[in-house]
C-alpha cells in the first residue's frame, strides 16, 4: 500500500510542466479566447480614460453596483491587472511556442525532405502508371520536372525521390507570430515615450509648446515634460460648417467642415508659415502632431467697475454640451471690488426659450447668439484650489439676487447689449463671438514600429494562408517489359489541401511527356 | 449638395433588387424542394422520375462544373448533390433562374451603391444603411463569382435569405436621408477602411452559412436522421469550403483593423483608443483567429472549432448592431 513509487516532480520538473502547460496550443487558445471575453467589459462600461466624468456619473448612478465595478477594475479595463495578466500570459506563451518552432523550421530549412515512406498509396493522393524508360532515366525525368515545380529534391536511394516545398507557409506563420511581439514592443514603447497635451486656444490667441500652457498633459513614464520641441501656433481663423439644407432624421445641424488657419513657428526666431489643420487633417510639427478634436464658442465678454473702468476683457471659452452647441461657462473677474465676481451659465448660438427647457440652441452655428448668466459674488479661488474654468466653485460665494429682491438675478444678453449689475457693481457687456479650437498636440515615438510591424503581420499571414506545404515522393520499380518502368507518386500535406492528388496526377503526367509516353 | 431624384433612383433599385432577390429565394427553395428524397414525395411521382433519370444524368453531366474531368481532390464537393439520384428537371431550372436573379440582384445592389454615392459625391458608406447595403452587395457578388467556380446552389437560399432580410431592415429601421460626410469621415480611408470592413463582412457572413450548414448537417448525420441535408455535399466538404471563406476573410479583417488604426491616428490622434466598435473588431479578430488555431489543432474536435467561427460570426452581427445603435462611440455614424 505504502510502497507505490510516485514520480516525484522537483522543482524544476513543476516549472517544466507549467512552462508546458503554458506553452501548449490549448492554453494559448484557452487565453485568446479570454483575452475577446475580458476585453468586452470596457465596451460596455465607460472608461476612465476614455471618459472620465460619465464614469463618474455611473458610479455615482450605482452606488452598490458601481464602488463594487471599480473595485474589479471595470472602469479601467485595459489597464487592470487581471486583462494585462491575460495578454501578457498570451505574449509568454505565445514566445513560448515560436521560438522553438523557428529553431525547428530553420532546421528544416537547411535540411533535405525525408526518406520516401515505404507504401506510397497510403499517403493522402498517390497515383501509379506504368511508362517507357528505364527507372534512372524516369526518375532524372521525375527529378527534372519536381525541380521546375520548384520542390526541394533529394534521392535518399536508387528507386525513389524525396521533395518538399512550400516551407514558406511556415517562414509566415513566424513572421506573422513574431511581428506581433514586435507591435506590443511598439506600443510600449509609445506608451513610455509618447505624450498628448490638450489645450483650447481661441481665435486670435497663440499657444507656445510649453508644459505650462496646457490645460491637460498626460506624459508617458520616461518623458521629460521640460523638454519639448520648442514650436508655437497662433490660431487666425477657424471655420465650421453645419448642415442646412438637409432636414432628414440625424442630418439637420450636423456638422459638415472644420477648418482650423493658423501660423506656425518651428522654433523661436524661425520664419513663420501658414498651415491648416483639418479633422482628418492633422499638422506635423517637429516631434509631435497637432490635432483639431473641438471647437466652441468663446464670446468676448467686457466687465466694468461703477466707474466704466475695464476689469476683465476676454474671448471666454464655453463648453458645448449638445450637437447644437448649447455651452457653459464662467466669467471669473477676480478682479472686481470690493468683492470678486463670477457669473456663470449658458452660451446658446442660436438661442430660442421654451417653456419646457428654458433657454436651448437649435442650430450649431451662431445664428442668433445669446448668454443667460447668473450672478455670484465673494471669494472665487477659495484656497487656491485647482478647478475648471468652466465652472464656479460656489463654496464661498453667493448668489446674487435680482433688483426686487425676489428671485436670482438672470441676465440675457445679445451681441452688443450691456447689462448694467444691481447694486452699483458696474456692467456686462457681451461684444461679439469669436471661436475657439481643442487642439491635442501629441507624440507616439512607437508608432512607426507598429505599423511597420502590424504590415509585416499581414504579410505574414497571407503567405502562411496562400502557400501550401507539400511533400511529394517519387518511386520506380521495374516495369512489366524491359524498358518499361512503373512509377508511383506520393504526395501529402500539412493540413488541408484540396488540390494535392490534382498536383501528384500532374507531376505524373509530366513525367509522362517528358519519357515520350503520351497518355 | 445632395441630389434628391439620385438618391430616389437609388432607393428604387434598392426595391427592385429586393423583389428580383425575393424571386431567387423562392427559386432557391424549389431547389432544395426538389433534393428531397424521392419516396418522401409520394409514389405517383416516382414512375415518372424513373423514367426521366437517364436524361437527367446525361443532362446534369453536360452542365455545371462537374463535367470537368473530376480529379481525386476537386471531387468530394461537387459528389454531393449529384450523387444518389440526380436532380429533377424542374429544381435545376429552378436553380437556374435563381443564379441569373441573383446576378442581376447584385447588379441593382451596385447600381444603388453608385447612384446613392452619386447623389451626395462622396464615398457610399457613411451610415449604417450604407453599411448594410454594400455589405449585401458584397456578399451577393462574392457568392455569384464563387458560384462560376463551384456548384453552390444548395447554399443559394441561405445566402440570399439573410441578405433580403439584411436590406430589409436597412430600408426600414436603419434608413438615413442620402447626406454629406461628419469631418471625421471624410477622408481616403473611409473608402480603404469601411469598403474592405464590408468586403469582409461580406465574406464571413457566406462562412457562417456554409458552417452552420456542416454543423447541423453533422449533428444529424451522427445522431442518423435522414434529412434533405444528405443530398448537399459531404459534410468535411463543406466544412472545408467554410474554411476556404474564412482564410479569405481573416486578413482583409486584419488589414481592416490595421487600416483603421490608421485613420484613427489622422482623425482622433492616436492609433488606438479602445473606443467600443475597436474593442469589438479586436474581439471579432481575436475570435476567428481562435478558430483558426482551433482548427489547425490536432487536440480540437472540428465541430468545435466551426462553434468558434459562429461565435466569431455573433460577435460580428453584435458589433453591426448593438454597439453601433447602443454603445457611446466615437464610431456613432449610425445616422439614427
Amino acid at each position: 500500500m505504502a510502497d507505490i513509487a510516485q514520480p516525484t516532480l522537483g522543482a524544476r520538473g513543476w516549472l517544466r510542466w507549467m512552462w508546458r502547460q503554458l506553452t501548449s496550443m490549448r492554453t494559448a487558445l484557452f487565453l485568446l479566447l479570454l483575452l475577446a471575453i475580458g476585453a468586452v467589459p470596457g465596451s460596455i462600461w465607460p472608461q476612465r480614460s476614455i471618459d472620465a466624468a460619465r464614469t463618474a456619473d455611473y458610479i455615482a448612478q450605482h452606488a452598490t453596483l458601481g464602488p463594487w465595478l471599480d473595485r474589479l477594475g471595470f472602469f479601467e479595463v485595459y489597464a487592470s491587472p487581471w486583462f494585462a495578466a491575460i495578454y501578457l500570459l498570451l505574449f509568454i506563451s505565445l514566445v513560448g511556442c515560436v521560438l522553438p518552432r523557428t529553431r525547428v523550421h530553420w532546421r528544416a530549412m537547411r535540411s533535405q525532405p525525408p526518406r520516401a515512406p515505404g507504401r506510397l498509396e497510403r499517403l493522402a493522393a498517390h497515383t501509379e502508371r506504368e511508362v517507357g524508360g528505364s527507372p534512372e532515366q524516369v526518375l532524372a525525368a521525375a527529378r527534372a520536372e519536381l525541380k521546375d515545380k520548384r520542390f526541394r529534391v533529394h534521392g535518399h536511394d536508387q528507386e525513389s525521390l524525396s521533395s518538399e516545398r512550400g516551407y514558406l507557409k511556415e517562414t509566415g506563420n513566424l513572421v506573422f507570430h513574431l511581428s506581433l511581439i514586435l507591435v506590443i514592443i511598439g506600443v510600449a514603447v509609445g506608451h513610455l515615450f509618447g505624450w498628448k497635451g490638450d489645450v483650447i486656444v481661441p481665435v486670435g490667441q497663440g499657444f507656445a509648446n510649453t508644459l505650462s500652457r496646457y490645460d491637460t498633459f498626460s506624459p508617458g513614464p520616461w518623458v521629460d515634460p521640460q523638454d519639448l520641441s520648442p514650436f508655437s501656433l497662433t490660431m487666425d481663423r477657424l471655420d465650421a460648417t453645419f448642415e442646412e439644407n438637409v432636414t432628414g432624421r440625424g442630418q439637420f445641424g450636423q456638422p459638415r467642415d472644420f477648418t482650423a488657419h493658423v501660423t506656425a513657428t518651428d522654433e523661436p526666431g524661425a520664419a513663420p508659415r501658414e498651415e491648416t489643420i483639418k479633422v482628418n487633417h492633422p499638422l506635423e510639427m517637429d516631434g509631435a502632431s497637432v490635432f483639431l478634436l473641438g471647437n466652441g464658442y468663446a464670446p468676448v465678454i467686457t466687465v466694468r467697475d461703477k466707474d466704466g473702468d475695464v476689469v476683465y476683457r476676454d474671448a471666454t471659452p464655453f463648453l458645448a454640451q449638445d450637437n447644437n452647441y448649447k455651452s457653459v461657462g464662467a466669467v471669473k473677474v477676480s478682479g472686481a471690488t470690493p468683492q470678486q465676481l463670477g457669473f456663470f451659465g449658458l452660451f446658446l448660438p442660436t438661442a430660442v426659450i421654451t417653456q419646457e427647457s428654458g433657454p436651448s440652441s437649435i442650430f450649431p452655428d451662431a445664428k442668433k447668439p445669446a448668454l443667460a448668466l447668473g450672478l455670484y459674488e465673494g471669494e472665487l479661488f477659495p484656497e487656491g484650489r485647482p478647478q475648471s474654468v468652466y465652472t464656479l466653485d460656489t463654496e464661498k460665494l453667493t448668489q446674487i439676487k435680482n433688483a426686487k429682491g425676489t428671485d436670482a438675478l438672470r441676465i440675457w444678453l445679445e451681441p452688443g447689449q450691456t447689462f448694467e449689475l444691481p447694486g452699483d457693481r458696474g456692467s456686462i457687456t457681451f461684444e461679439g463671438v469669436e471661436r475657439f479650437a481643442g487642439l491635442s498636440v501629441r507624440s507616439d515615438p512607437g508608432k512607426e514600429l507598429t505599423l511597420a510591424s502590424a504590415l509585416l503581420a499581414l504579410a505574414g499571414l497571407i503567405t502562411s494562408l496562400v502557400v501550401r506545404r507539400r511533400r511529394v515522393f517519387v518511386r520506380v520499380s521495374p516495369g512489366t517489359a524491359p524498358g518499361r518502368t512503373v512509377v508511383s507518386v506520393g504526395g501529402m500535406a500539412k493540413g488541408d489541401d484540396d488540390t494535392l492528388a490534382e498536383v501528384v496526377e500532374e507531376i505524373l503526367g509530366a513525367v509522362e511527356r517528358r519519357m515520350g509516353t503520351p497518355r | 449638395m445632395t441630389n434628391e431624384a439620385l438618391a430616389q433612383y437609388a432607393n428604387l433599385s434598392l426595391y427592385s433588387a429586393m423583389a428580383v432577390f425575393t424571386l431567387a429565394m423562392l427559386g432557391y427553395a424549389t431547389y432544395l424542394a426538389g433534393l428531397v428524397p424521392q419516396r418522401d414525395r409520394g409514389a405517383a411521382s416516382l414512375a415518372r422520375e424513373d423514367a426521366r433519370e437517364d436524361a437527367l444524368v446525361a443532362a446534369g453531366v453536360a452542365s455545371g462544373p462537374a463535367s470537368r474531368e473530376t480529379l481525386a481532390g476537386a471531387a468530394p464537393v461537387e459528389a454531393g448533390a449529384a450523387e444518389d439520384g440526380a436532380v429533377p428537371e424542374r429544381a435545376r431550372k429552378a436553380a437556374g433562374i435563381a443564379g441569373t436573379l441573383t446576378w442581376l440582384g447584385g447588379f441593382l445592389l451596385v447600381l444603388s451603391a453608385v447612384l446613392r454615392g452619386a447623389s451626395v459625391h462622396r464615398w457610399p458608406l457613411g451610415n449604417m444603411f450604407e453599411f448594410a447595403v454594400v455589405g449585401a452587395m458584397f456578399t451577393v457578388l462574392a457568392f455569384c463569382v464563387w458560384s462560376t467556380r463551384r456548384d453552390l446552389r444548395w447554399l443559394g437560399l441561405f445566402v440570399i435569405a439573410p441578405v433580403l432580410l439584411t436590406l430589409g431592415l436597412a430600408i426600414t429601421v436603419w434608413y438615413t436621408e442620402a447626406a454629406e460626410l461628419l469631418p471625421s469621415l471624410k477622408s481616403v480611408w473611409l473608402a480603404i477602411h469601411v469598403t474592405v470592413a464590408t468586403l469582409s463582412v461580406g465574406l464571413f457572413a457566406i462562412a457562417a452559412s456554409a458552417t452552420a450548414i456542416y454543423l447541423v448537417k453533422d449533428a444529424l448525420q451522427r445522431s442518423g436522421r435522414r434529412s434533405i441535408l444528405d443530398r448537399f455535399p459531404a459534410a468535411p466538404a463543406i466544412e472545408r469550403l467554410a474554411y476556404s471563406l474564412h482564410i479569405v476573410a481573416f486578413p482583409l479583417w486584419t488589414f481592416t483593423l490595421i487600416a483603421g488604426a490608421i485613420w484613427a491616428r489622422q482623425a482622433w490622434g492616436a492609433y488606438w483608443n479602445w473606443d467600443p466598435k475597436e474593442v469589438w473588431t479586436f474581439v471579432i479578430w481575436v475570435v476567428y483567429a481562435a478558430y483558426l488555431h482551433a482548427r489547425a489543432t490536432s487536440g480540437w474536435s472540428r465541430q468545435s472549432a466551426n462553434y468558434i467561427a459562429l461565435a466569431g460570426w455573433g460577435c460580428i452581427i453584435i458589433n453591426y448592431t448593438v454597439v453601433n445603435v447602443f454603445f457611446v462611440s466615437q464610431h456613432s455614424y449610425s445616422g439614427l
